[in-house]
Order: structure tokens, then C-alpha cells, then sequence
């Protein structure tokens, strides 16, 4: 049952080699550097870390936007770099990605209709009557309306348009959803409809999640492992209830001591 | 005390916003200024188009006997020039010739431009740099000397001149469509399509393609009148159009030298240029306007010195029917601030009373759109005039009403007895001005103190607020420190005065935990130190309850309870304050169900009549969407806008 | 801040590499024999051959563009075969008078330019901002040819206020009044079109700046209306403002040549001109050339001043 789905092993990116006339590149930096994590099937890895701790790379690697520069990363025993160059229909048939910014995530000169057949034309060659049936099922899963799908992203709430965002991500039927901050933006009302709804499509869908914030809170509620990140390396990693109660790291110990409390223990 | 445990409710949509949105056509003909452009266009088109059937001479018959004839005489409205020919028709000709090519010319450098800009902002790297510096080639020539040589080489005439034009036009495409390209890249959608199994080709017709269209439709409607002015020009060189052929240009270079005797041959075709280019700027600007999202909500107008206040007895509402407590500092009483957007009024605050006694923290909490951050700009009057206008209420600092004082008492009390702290330290600091002197010149402004001693004086702030290495620190700038320095910068330039109130308005929500930790802690120390009062705006429910005695939740802009921290967040009472602490995941209680609320807050230009929480509440029943309802008292310096909670039975 | 104008400075080889292979490929534009048509019309074949061979017109491109590039680096842009003298003793006299009436200009377009967008940002709607407006927009749409025309006509023909045309007095002329008096009109005309376009830009960065939220921290201190505007908003929007004059040093180094033409100037633009009419085409291209490499250093004095002014662009 708990078969690994996704693996990295030793993940390095490096930015910074930015070539210039005269040479005179920046100072590299190593965003990510030398992480190895992974995820079982139908779990949610939680990886939670502040600005700068390479999260954010980390996730675009794993879905093939960004080629590592050295270190593997596996899906389903399969290379992802080497599928994103080769055989990307494949790879984002497996994993999908939502992103944070629900607005910038949706082409504004686009209805929602056409956002979501994309993937379900390039993908999944489905046919045009097919794909008005897919789209319908996939706001309802979403919990939208289906006469939404001929608006435009402007349209929608905060709330609304990273539904949509999930929906586009659910069309490939991937099996994996990487999930950058994916309610950061989101006003804490929103941002619980959200959560519902991914772990409400986790269970009906059995798909696996990897979702990254820097909220302790909400990836404590979300995931079954965790993973913590501090300048671009995991220090600490294990299961939900480990991390939480007995953390071993340093800034483990620093992250969870910074969350203010709502309820006064005083009172 | 857990409500029911309920599903993920299907949230009930808003009703159907659609119809608000204007077309563009709609939008461009709207302004008056705009239309007199496309007035003034389209009559000299129509006009051209009509020259082969409108009667008029042959525009190049000579006739020397009737040479430079002054305009209205007979025959000639305009007059002749000096070989005879007709100038009214040699004009109308003329100005199709020059249009023509200007049309022709922009459509030709947008293109080849464009195409530049986006293959080097799509590819980047290699591709980028040897398109780039190639037009840096072309821009590091002036303008006009590039086309000169380019006219040179080829031999002067009309297609040659079109020619140089569009080579010297092309960088400035190819920079405007480089640089809208790069920021939509980098946009998600663009990786989202990547995602969704799009082609580069797809990528770059379907998703780039439209963005970007709008800057180079901006970019043509601003260079087009420049090249018909400088078509015009080489033709007035004698590099253009060459003989007989007219254009405007060549018109008023034949006129040049008979400048003393008939003045008419120059001026009239200049005339025409001008009218031409007028309307082609009017149009581009108006085109600007719509197309330019940053101009389109209006956002450029000035802000003022102080918001507007409507004066005290215009103003809306009643006060606080709750007694005055004497001893606070400031007492907000019924504050309603409102923004004018086009015709639409949104009320983000409406009717908002609090106090803040001398030394104590209270707390506005509440999501976006609740009126918390108008509320606290609302204070010291620096909400943005237009479009935001304090129409009701007062705002009375020491008993006085601050709202309608004079700006000069306003700006005595600003950064002196009331400071504030704001949101993202990066954008709030001047990024031209070092940190030291941004502390300095507060104190100098309210303490009078010479340059050297307040800059000391700012260095000990900055020690105070533990930036390490001080006096060297405060010559940098903002760019050179991090986040949490900056908005350390922050808090010291907000007590640098010994201020009796600080309005922190969320200072720290741009900041990662660990930072925004200590920022607290330091901001918590320094004003008990100082014992200054806070009012301290911010979404997060845990930072309140850390900081602060007193809180007052907000939503549509109004308070929907108040009281004391550990009462309003143990014991809340009004259903939306329930509803929102059921929402907050809580660290260490992962088995704790998160409750969502169904729906979306509601927009300040929409509100509902009676309780704004209504038609996402529950408990609402008939009474909760009638009249006005009030905040009722439901315990000791407990307060609850509800009606259920002003039965008793919440 | 050293590093930056050091790199900038090393920037500057390239650009001008950039430049000469642009002027050098002038001649290769030049439909049909370019000797021939350097040399005219009534050209002797052995003319036409010698210059071919000058000018290493029989060889490869590039060669060709190495030798050209060796005689320009040592000063010898080749001999103007119209006017009989070298091309650079031609185009050096010519150069003050084209850099004193552009320089003129510039300065002229840009301190009115700014304070007149400052002006109409801060009466922002107001009538002065309306009354700038309209001119800024008869001023962009105005050819600047004509409006030279327009005031020979009327200040120097109508009124006789100033002279028709040229750079001195025919005779007992040259003293820096006569020069001044000479220069009034053209610089003018040269400055309103230019100046023009600055005070738009000025207005709209103004707004800009006074739109940021530093804007609203200056207010929060309690300083006055008069330092936010100033020190706060203009140091801001001048960052800004400074590239555009470097534009504008372009704009008026290459609108000089319809100026000259139409004050009888005796600068480049004019020259240029009539070099082209005569088909003179080594004497357009030491022209170009200079009037070019000038603009190139105009341009690393305003990005040198961009950078004294904004402290993030020398670290970046």
C-alpha cells in the first residue's frame, strides 16, 4: 500500500550562473541543495519552510518546470527531468502542480472553459463533446457552477479562481498534486474551504499530495509526513506527530516556538 | 462548544456581476477628450478616401500663370504654390500619402519589433543577448541620424524614407514588447500551460500573445504620430517623396522659402500635420487609458495631504449612542469612511466607535475588505483623497476632534504624539534615502534638533531597536537590509518621538514567522517601555491574541463584537467571530476539524441591508436582513452586533 | 559605485564596435557600385577603380571593414569628394555648432520640461495642469520644422526681432551677443518639441511617486507637504527622469539637422543634408559617426548620474 510514488535523492539546484557579456556573473547560490525526500501513494507530504528555503524550487522541480542541477528525482521509478525533455505529455499526466497566486495562475484573456480544456485536449485527446462533459464534472468536483465555465479569471473571488486552478490541475488525472502555498493568499474563511475541499478530493480521488507552505499550522492539519526546509536543506523530517510533538532540529524547535497562540493558556 | 460538524458545503455564489464591464470601444468613446481625437481622424480619412471622387484639380497640373495665388480666391479655397498647382487638392492627396506611410510604417516596425522582443524574451540567454545588443546597436544612434544614413545609402524617395523610419522604430518595439513578455512569463499561467501539455508555438500564440497585444498596440499608437512627423520631415528635407508626388512634408519644404511672400504654401500643410498628429495622440492616449490596467481604476490621480472630511454637520449617521470615556486618548465615535470609484460608493468602514485608553493595546482584526487598515488610516487622515472621503462620525484625540483640523495640527500630532507602523517595510521606507536620516528627520521635525544631534539621536533609536552596529547601519539604505531589519527601521521611526499612540497596521505580515516573532516581541517592549497605546490592525487571529487586551473583530466594515482578548476569543458570541476562530488551523490540534464559512465576504460596494454577515450565517432569520442592527452589550465591556446575541440567547 | 561605472565604461566597447559596423555597412546598402555612386555620375572608370581599390572595395567584407575601421581609429574617415578636403576637417568644424545649439537645447527643454511636469503634477487637474496639457499636446504633434518657419515669419521677418538665419553677422558678426542673438530662435524651436515630451513624462513619474507608499510613511512623520513633495516624491521621480533627458539628447542631436536646415545653421545636421543630395557618402558617414560616438558618452553621463542618484543601481 504505502509504495513510494515520488522520490528525490540528493537534489541540488544552482541559480546564479547568469551569463554576461563581460563574465561578470552573480555569485551562485544553491536555492535547493542536496535534498532527498518522498512520498507514498495516497499520502500528503507536508514541507514547510520560510522565504528563501528553497520550498518553492524544490516543487518545480518535482513537476519538470526546472531542471535540477544535480541529484535525481523519480516518479513511479521514472526520471523527471529526463521525461520533462523527452516525453512532457506523459510526465504531466502523472503530476500536476496548483500554484499560489490563484489570479496569476489564470490566463486573463481566457474563459475558464478554455483554461481547462487545454489539458484535456493536449493530454488526454479527448474529443470535443467528451471534453464539455469532463469540464462540467470537473467544476462540480471543484464545487463551482457549471455556467461558470464561459467567464473570464476576473471574474471569480480569490477563493473561486484557486478552485479553478485545482480543477486544471485534476483534468490531466495525475496521480501526483504538488501544491505550492496553495491558500497563502487566501483569507482564513477561504482558505478552510480550500483545505476541505483537497483533502475532500484526496480521498475520493486517491491522489497524493505534496504541499508546501510556511504555515505550520495548516501543513499540520493537511499532512501525514512532514518535511522541514531552512536554507535550501531538509533538517528534519518524519511523521506528522513526531515532527509536531517531539522535534529534534534546532529550528524546528525555533519555527514552532514563533506561532502565536489564539487561545491565552492564561485565561 | 463545537458547532455541528458539517461537510464542505457547496459555497452559495454571489448573484451574477457580469453586466458591470464595459467594452472597450465603450470605454475609449466615453472620455470627451478622446472622442474629439477620433472625431478629428476619422473626418480627415474620410475625407482622403474620398479624394478620387470629391471634385478637386489635378493635383500636379501647373499653371504658371496663376502661381502663388493667396487662399479664397477663385477656385483655389487654399490658393496655389509657386509652380500653379492647386494646394487644396495637392493637400487632401498629400495627406493620404502621409498617412499611408505612417500606417504602413508603424504596422511594419510593430511587427518586426515585436517579434524581436518576444523570440529574446521567451528563449532568453543566447538568444537574448545577440537580439538585445543588436538593437542596443540601433538605439545607441540619435533617433533621426540612423534614418539619415540609412536614406543616404539607399538614395532619397519615399519607399527609402519609409524604410529608414521603420529600422529606427523597430528598438522601440522590440524594448516595449521585450520587457511586457518577460513579466508575463514569468507569470503561473504560463507554467500552468506548460503543465497542461501546450507546445511552445501554443504557448506563445494562445498564452503570450494576447497579454502582451495591448503593449504593442499602446507602444504603435504612440510612435505612429512620430513617424508620420518624421516621414514628413524627411520629405520637408527633400529625402522623401521626391517630385511631383505630394506629401505633407514636401509641401512645406516647397513652401519654406517663399515664407515672405505667401506664407499660406508653409503654413497650411503644416496645419494639417499638426491636426493629423493631434488626433493620433489623442487617440493613443485615450488607448493608453483603457489598455494600461495600472491607469485603468483611476489610480493615478494625486493623493492629497489629508483625507477629505465632510464637514461636521453634513456628516452621516449618529454618534455612538455609548457614553464617552474620559479618560481615553482617542475615542473613534461612528467613523464612516467611503470610496468613490466611478459612480459606485464602497463603504469600508461603516460607523466604526472604539477607544483606546492611555497604555493599552487593542486590536482590530478581521479579513480583507473588513475596513480594519481604513479604519486605522482613517485616524490621522491619511487615507488617499480621491477617492476615499471620511463622510461620517468623529475622531476625537484628547476630546478634540481630530477629523476636520487644520492639516498643519494634523501634521504637529502625526509622528509625534500619534506614529505609525505599516505593512511591507520594503515599500513603506524611501529606497533613495538612508535609514538613519528616514529616523532623523522625524525627530527634527518634532523636536527641532540640529542635524548632528538627530542623527545621534536616530543612531541610539537604532540601537534601541536592536539593529546590530548602529552607527553604521544607518547609512545604509533600505535595499541593504532584511526584512525584519527594516521593519525594526520601522518601529523606530515610529516612537522616535515619544509618542502617546502607535498605529501598527499589520506590521508583520510580510515577514516569516521566526522574524515576525521577535518584530512582536520588540514592538511589545519598546511601547511598554515608552507606555504608549496601540492600536494594532492585522488578519491574524494568534498574533491579537498575543499582543493585545482589548480586540474588535470587523466584517463589511463595521465591528460585529468586542471585548476583552482571553473573553471575545474563549467565549465569542456573535456567529461570524465563531465561525472565523473554527477556521484557523491550530498548532498541536491537528484532529481538530476546520470548519469552513460557506461563501465570500462581502464587497464594500455591495453590502447587504441589516447584518453583513447574514447570507453566510446559519442562525439568520428574517430580522438578521432587515433594519440596522446595533451592538448590544452581552457582558461586562462585552459587546455583539447580533440580534440573537442582544436576546440572550447566542 | 567605482565597479559600476568601470563595468559601464567596459560596456561602452561594444556599442561602439556596434556603431562603426553600422556606419561602416552603409556602404555596402548602396544599390549597384558604391564607388560609382560615391564618385557620381561623370565618373572615369579609373576613378571608379582607384576608389574601389581606396577604399578595399574589391575585398572581402570583413577585410574590407578592418581596414575602414584602422583608418577611422587613426582619425582618416576618407576624402570628401564634393567639398575637396578630408571628411574630418569638415565634420570637426561643424561640430561646435551642432553641439552648442543641441546642447542649448537640451538644457533649455529640460529644466522647463521638469518644472512644468512638476508643476502640472502637483496642480494635478487643476487649470495649470490643464493649460500644460493642452500645450504638451500641441508641442508633441507639432513638427519642428514648421514651427521654425512659423517663427522666422513672425519674429524674424514680421517683428525683425532676430535674425533670419545662420550662426553670426555676415559681417563684424561672431562675439558671443551676436552668437547668443543668432541662437535664440533655433534653440527654441528645438527645445519646445523636445520639452514637450519631458514634461509629460516629468508629470507622470511625479504621480507615480507620489502614489508610493513611502509617500504616505513620509506623511505619517508629519512632514510637510512641501518636504514629501520634494525630497520624498522628485528625488524619486528624477531616477526616472534622468534616462529620459539622455533620450531627449538623442532626440535633439538628430532633430538639429531639420533645425539647421531652417536656420541656415552652419552644424552636421546641415551638412548632412546636402551631402546626401550630392550622394557624398564618406561625409555622411564622419558624420554619423561622430555625432553618434558623442551621443554614446551623453549617455554614460546620465546613466553616471542615474547612478550617484539611486544607491540600488551601482549594486545590482
Amino acid at each position: 500500500m504505502s509504495s513510494t510514488l515520488l522520490s528525490t535523492s540528493e537534489v541540488v539546484r544552482v541559480y546564479g550562473r547568469r551569463l554576461s557579456l563581460l563574465g561578470q556573473g552573480g555569485k551562485p547560490v544553491r536555492a535547493v541543495d542536496g535534498v532527498s525526500i518522498g512520498v507514498a501513494r495516497g499520502r500528503t507530504l507536508g514541507i514547510v519552510g520560510e522565504s528563501g528555503s528553497g520550498k518553492t524550487t524544490l516543487a518545480r522541480m518535482m513537476v519538470g518546470l526546472l531542471p535540477p542541477t544535480a541529484g535525481s528525482i523519480e516518479i513511479d521509478g521514472r526520471s523527471v527531468p529526463e521525461l520533462a525533455l523527452s516525453d512532457r505529455k506523459t510526465l504531466h499526466r502523472m503530476v500536476q502542480m496548483v500554484f499560489q497566486d490563484p489570479v496569476s495562475s489564470l490566463n486573463p484573456r481566457k474563459t475558464v472553459r478554455s483554461i481547462l480544456e487545454a489539458p484535456l485536449k493536449a493530454l488526454l485527446g479527448m474529443g470535443p463533446e467528451q471534453r464539455n462533459q469532463r469540464i462540467a464534472e470537473l467544476l462540480s468536483l471543484v464545487s463551482l457552477r457549471a455556467e461558470f465555465a464561459d467567464r473570464y479569471p476576473h471574474e471569480f473571488s480569490g477563493g473561486q479562481a484557486q478552485r479553478i486552478g485545482i480543477a486544471r490541475a485534476l483534468a490531466a488525472e495525475p496521480e501526483l498534486i504538488v501544491l505550492d502555498e496553495p491558500v497563502s493568499s487566501l483569507d482564513v474563511s477561504v482558505q478552510a474551504q480550500v483545505l476541505l475541499l483537497l483533502s475532500d478530493l484526496q480521498r475520493r480521488l486517491n491522489l497524493t499530495y505534496v504541499f508546501i507552505s510556511h504555515d505550520l499550522a495548516v501543513v499540520e492539519t493537511i499532512s501525514d509526513e512532514v518535511a522541514v526546509m531552512h536554507l535550501g536543506k531538509v533538517v528534519e523530517r518524519g511523521l506528522r506527530a513526531q515532527i509536531f510533538a517531539k522535534p529534534q532540529h534546532d529550528y524546528t524547535r525555533l519555527l514552532l516556538s514563533s506561532i502565536p497562540a489564539v487561545r491565552r493558556r492564561a485565561q | 462548544m463545537n458547532v455541528a460538524i458539517e461537510k464542505a458545503t457547496p459555497a452559495p455564489e454571489p448573484a451574477d456581476t457580469r453586466a458591470g464591464r464595459p467594452s472597450a470601444w465603450k470605454l475609449l468613446t466615453r472620455n470627451g477628450v478622446t472622442s474629439v481625437g477620433l472625431a478629428l481622424l476619422a473626418i480627415i480619412v474620410v475625407i482622403v478616401l474620398l479624394a478620387p471622387v470629391l471634385p478637386l484639380a489635378n493635383p500636379d497640373a501647373a499653371d504658371a500663370v496663376h502661381r502663388l495665388q493667396p487662399p479664397f480666391s477663385s477656385g483655389h479655397i487654399f490658393g496655389t504654390d509657386q509652380v500653379g498647382r492647386d494646394i487644396l487638392s495637392r493637400l487632401i492627396w498629400g495627406t493620404g500619402v502621409s498617412l499611408a506611410v505612417g500606417v504602413v510604417a508603424a504596422a511594419a516596425a510593430a511587427a518586426i519589433g515585436s517579434a524581436i522582443g518576444l523570440c529574446a524574451a521567451f528563449y532568453g540567454r543566447y538568444v537574448d543577448m545577440v537580439l538585445m545588443r543588436g538593437v542596443d546597436m540601433l538605439m545607441a544612434f540619435p533617433y533621426l541620424l540612423l534614418a539619415l544614413a540609412i536614406v543616404a545609402a539607399l538614395g532619397p524617395g519615399l519607399l527609402n524614407a519609409m524604410f529608414a523610419i521603420i529600422v529606427v522604430n523597430i528598438p522601440f518595439f522590440a524594448r516595449a514588447v521585450r520587457g511586457a513578455t518577460l513579466s508575463v512569463v514569468r507569470a503561473d499561467f504560463i507554467a500552468a500551460a506548460r503543465l497542461s501539455g501546450l507546445s511552445d508555438l501554443r504557448i506563445i500564440a494562445s498564452e503570450l500573445f494576447p497579454n502582451i497585444l495591448p503593449t504593442i498596440v499602446i507602444t504603435a499608437s504612440t510612435t505612429v504620430g512620430w513617424m508620420i512627423l518624421e516621414t514628413a520631415g524627411l520629405s520637408f528635407l527633400g529625402l522623401g517623396a521626391q517630385p511631383p508626388q505630394a506629401d505633407l512634408g514636401g509641401m512645406l519644404g516647397d513652401g519654406r522659402n517663399l515664407i515672405e511672400v505667401a506664407p499660406h504654401v508653409a503654413t497650411i500643410p503644416g496645419i494639417v500635420i499638426l491636426l493629423v498628429a493631434i488626433g493620433i495622440n489623442l487617440v493613443g492616449d485615450g488607448l493608453r487609458d483603457v489598455l494600461d490596467p495600472k491607469l485603468k481604476s483611476g489610480g493615478l490621480a494625486r493623493a492629497h495631504a489629508k483625507t477629505a472630511v465632510a464637514p461636521p454637520d453634513q456628516r452621516l449617521g449618529r454618534l455612538s449612542s455609548a457614553p464617552l470615556d474620559p479618560h481615553s486618548l482617542l475615542s473613534v465615535r461612528g467613523l464612516e469612511t467611503h470610496f468613490t470609484i466611478g459612480r459606485e460608493i464602497h463603504r469600508a468602514v461603516g460607523g466604526v466607535s472604539f477607544a483606546v485608553k492611555p497604555g493599552e493595546a487593542i486590536g482590530l482584526v478581521g479579513e480583507s475588505g473588513s475596513g480594519k487598515t481604513v479604519t486605522a488610516l482613517s485616524i490621522l487622515g491619511l487615507v488617499a483623497t480621491p477617492p476615499g472621503k471620511i463622510v461620517g462620525g468623529a475622531i476625537l484625540y484628547r476630546g478634540d476632534d481630530i477629523a476636520d483640523t487644520s492639516l498643519a495640527h494634523l501634521q504637529e500630532i502625526r509622528g509625534n504624539r500619534i506614529a505609525y507602523v505599516f505593512q511591507d517595510p520594503l515599500t513603506t521606507l524611501n529606497p533613495l534615502i538612508t535609514v538613519g536620516e528616514q529616523v532623523a528627520e522625524t525627530i527634527r521635525r518634532h523636536r527641532g534638533l540640529k542635524r548632528a544631534e538627530a542623527w545621534r539621536e536616530a543612531v541610539r533609536l537604532l540601537e534601541a531597536v536592536h539593529i546590530p552596529d548602529a552607527a553604521a547601519r544607518a547609512r545604509s539604505y533600505p535595499h541593504e537590509l532584511s526584512g525584519g531589519q527594516r521593519q525594526r527601521v520601522g518601529i523606530a521611526m515610529a516612537v522616535a518621538n515619544g509618542p502617546e499612540l502607535i498605529v501598527a497596521d499589520e506590521p508583520t505580515t510580510a515577514l516569516d514567522v521566526t522574524t515576525q516573532a521577535q518584530v512582536l516581541k520588540l514592538l511589545n517592549e519598546l511601547r511598554h517601555e515608552r507606555g504608549a497605546a496601540l492600536v494594532f490592525i492585522s488578519h491574524d487571529v494568534g498574533v491579537i491574541a498575543e499582543l493585545c487586551d482589548v480586540v474588535h473583530v470587523m466584517y463589511g466594515g463595521r465591528i460585529v463584537e468586542s471585548g476583552p482578548v482571553g473573553v471575545v476569543f474563549n467565549s465569542p458570541q456573535h456567529p461570524y467571530t465563531q465561525r472565523l476562530l473554527a477556521c484557523v488551523p491550530e498548532l498541536g490540534r491537528p484532529e481538530r476539524l476546520i470548519q469552513p464559512i460557506p461563501g465570500i465576504p462581502p464587497a464594500a460596494n455591495a453590502l447587504p441591508p441589516g447584518c453583513a454577515f447574514a447570507p453566510r450565517c446559519q442562525l439568520a432569520e428574517a430580522r438578521c436582513r432587515s433594519g440596522a442592527i446595533e451592538l448590544s452589550r452581552i457582558g461586562p465591556d462585552h459587546w455583539a452586533r447580533c440580534v440573537r446575541a442582544a436576546a440572550g440567547n447566542a | 559605485m567605482r565597479n559600476y561605472i568601470l563595468r559601464r565604461l567596459l560596456l561602452m566597447v561594444p556599442v561602439l564596435f556596434g556603431i562603426t559596423v553600422i556606419v561602416f555597412l552603409v556602404i555596402w546598402l548602396i544599390p549597384g557600385d558604391p564607388a560609382k555612386a560615391i564618385l557620381g555620375t561623370f565618373a572615369t572608370p579609373e576613378n571608379v577603380a582607384k576608389l574601389n581599390h581606396d577604399l578595399g572595395l574589391d575585398r572581402p567584407l570583413p577585410v574590407q571593414y578592418l581596414i575602414w575601421l584602422g583608418n577611422v581609429l587613426r582619425g582618416d574617415f576618407g576624402r570628401s569628394y564634393i567639398l575637396h578636403r578630408p571628411v574630418i576637417d569638415e565634420v570637426l568644424d561643424r561640430l561646435f555648432p551642432t553641439l552648442l545649439l543641441a546642447g542649448t537645447a537640451l538644457i533649455l527643454s529640460s529644466a522647463f520640461g521638469v518644472l512644468l511636469g512638476i508643476i502640472a503634477a502637483i496642480r494635478q487637474n487643476g487649470w495649470q495642469d490643464k493649460l500644460i496639457t493642452i500645450a504638451v499636446l500641441i508641442g508633441i504633434s507639432t513638427p519642428s520644422f514648421w514651427l521654425g518657419i512659423l517663427l522666422i515669419f513672425w519674429f524674424a521677418v514680421r517683428l525683425a526681432w532676430f535674425p533670419v538665419g545662420g550662426m553670426q553677422a555676415l559681417f563684424g558678426g561672431g562675439d558671443l551677443v551676436d552668437v547668443i542673438h543668432h541662437l535664440a530662435l533655433p534653440a527654441i524651436t528645438l527645445a519646445a518639441v523636445a520639452g514637450a515630451v519631458l514634461v509629460r513624462l516629468t508629470r507622470g513619474n511625479m504621480l507615480e511617486a507620489l502614489r508610493q507608499d513611502y509617500v504616505r510613511t513620509a506623511r505619517a512623520k508629519g512632514l510637510s507637504e512641501g518636504r514629501v513633495i520634494y525630497v520624498h516624491a522628485f528625488r524619486n521621480a528624477l531616477v526616472n527622469i534622468v534616462p529620459i533627458i539622455g533620450l531627449e539628447a538623442g532626440f535633439v542631436l538628430g532633430g538639429a539637422v531639420y533645425i539647421e536646415t531652417v536656420f541656415q545653421w552652419p552644424g552636421i545636421g546641415r551638412m548632412l543634408v546636402s551631402a546626401i543630395s550630392t550622394r557624398d557618402i564618406l561625409l555622411v558617414q564622419g558624420g554619423v559617426l561622430i555625432v553618434a560616438t558623442c551621443y554614446v558618452f551623453i549617455n554614460l553621463l546620465t546613466d553616471i548620474v542615474q547612478c550617484i542618484l539611486d544607491p540600488r543601481i551601482g549594486q545590482a
